[in-house]
């Protein structure tokens, strides 16, 4: 049930020892924090335990917030960070933008992905299947861009990088996603540019 | 070529995100009018662009707030970093090193024999003897300085949680 403050005044109620108001800020956020965490780990069990770790971490450190940023801003902050450790525990190469490499270790971990393709008719669908099919990398500035709100100031900020920087990754993630949605999935695309 | 498309992609892109400059914008608008290239590849974009923006959120298992908030039932908020960052320790551990460093200047220096260079360098770097700084007795005393700073700084934090941990009570 929404209780209808903003983030800030949560989290003030938060820090004063009103714990159960932090699942206010649990339920507003879980999708965005979810979806980002699964274009990482591309296993929902695993997205479901790094979502959870994830929510943990900002808690306790709920006093550092300092409110310089969006509070989602600085949540997927910790996300970013919590999802690369996990993929450097699991082994997993984290996907360089740079490499062509990242499409077919996308496919190969989404091979389920195109035994489902036919079925999937619908746009939503198939756009969903293509972010899918991509590098974490590319996967996590879309994410970021087109559903979690976040300006390209604040995508940098979260990613560690430089704004231009930023918006030149967020260029090629599309151009590739462009290339999946060709490659995979050519009749639903030639149905929506036609 | 490819650069060229690289280029219509990235300024096309710019353009539909809003991030171009005013005279970028007109220049574009013009560009989509009048050339056939630009104008299909800019329908292009933007149709990939309304696709991202109909793109779903992922949903977690529906027990999963009530496992977060289970999870932190046990936990309580940590300090916020600037309360046990102490800077006047910070400020200590710059000031002695800064010092030290300092100190070995001045003592190079003061070892120097300025009046005998006939304008070249006074010191023959070939011929310092380092094992005179690098002795025993100098690294012995460097390490029990650092053991006595590392001894008070763990006190230190020592005594902070013995501090935190009575208010608690």
């Amino acid at each position: 049930m929404s209780t209808g403050l903003n983030d800030s005044e949560i989290i003030s109620k938060v820090l004063t020892g009103d714990q159960q108001a932090y699942a206010e800020l649990v339920t507003r956020y879980q999708n965005y924090v979810f979806t980002l965490a699964f274009r990482f780990t591309k296993n929902r069990e695993d997205a479901e335990e790094v979502s959870q770790d994830i929510f943990v971490k900002a808690y306790r450190a709920l006093a550092d917030f300092k409110g310089n940023s969006k509070f989602s801003t600085w949540l997927y902050t910790i996300v970013n960070n919590t999802c690369i450790t996990f993929l450097r525990k699991k082994k997993l190469q984290t996907h360089s933008l740079d490499k062509e490499g990242v499409f077919e270790v996308a496919d190969s971990q989404d091979s389920g992905l195109r035994a489902n393709q036919v079925e999937q008719k619908s746009k939503v669908a198939m756009v969903n299947n293509a972010i899918k099919m991509l590098g974490a990398d590319d996967a996590e500035i879309i994410t970021l861009f087109y559903k979690s709100e976040q300006s390209l100031e604040e995508i940098a900020q979260i990613l560690g990088l430089e704004t231009n920087t930023a918006k030149v990754r967020l260029h090629r993630a599309r151009t590739r996603l462009k290339e999946k949605m060709q490659q995979h999935f050519s009749e639903e695309v030639k149905d929506i540019y036609n | 070529m490819e650069a060229n498309y690289r280029d219509m992609d990235e300024r096309l892109w710019n353009y539909i995100d809003g991030t171009s400059e005013v005279a970028e914008r007109s220049a574009i608008e013009q560009l989509i009018q009048t050339n056939a290239e630009w104008k299909a590849k800019y329908h292009e974009l933007l149709d990939v662009n309304s696709l991202l923006q109909s793109s779903e959120l992922e949903e977690p298992s529906l027990r999963f707030t009530k496992n977060v908030m289970e999870e932190i039932a046990r936990l309580h908020i940590a300090p916020a970093a600037g309360s046990y960052i102490n800077n006047r320790v910070i400020w200590g551990i710059g000031i002695f090193f800064i010092t030290v460093i300092l100190g070995f200047l001045v003592y190079g220096f003061g070892q120097i024999d300025w009046s005998s260079s006939d304008g070249k360098m006074p010191v023959d770097f070939g011929k310092i003897d380092y094992s005179k700084f690098f002795n025993n007795t100098y690294m012995n005393i460097f390490i029990m300085i650092n053991v006595v700073l590392g001894l008070f700084l763990l006190d230190r934090y020592f005594a902070n949680k013995r501090k935190k941990f009575r208010e608690e009570i």
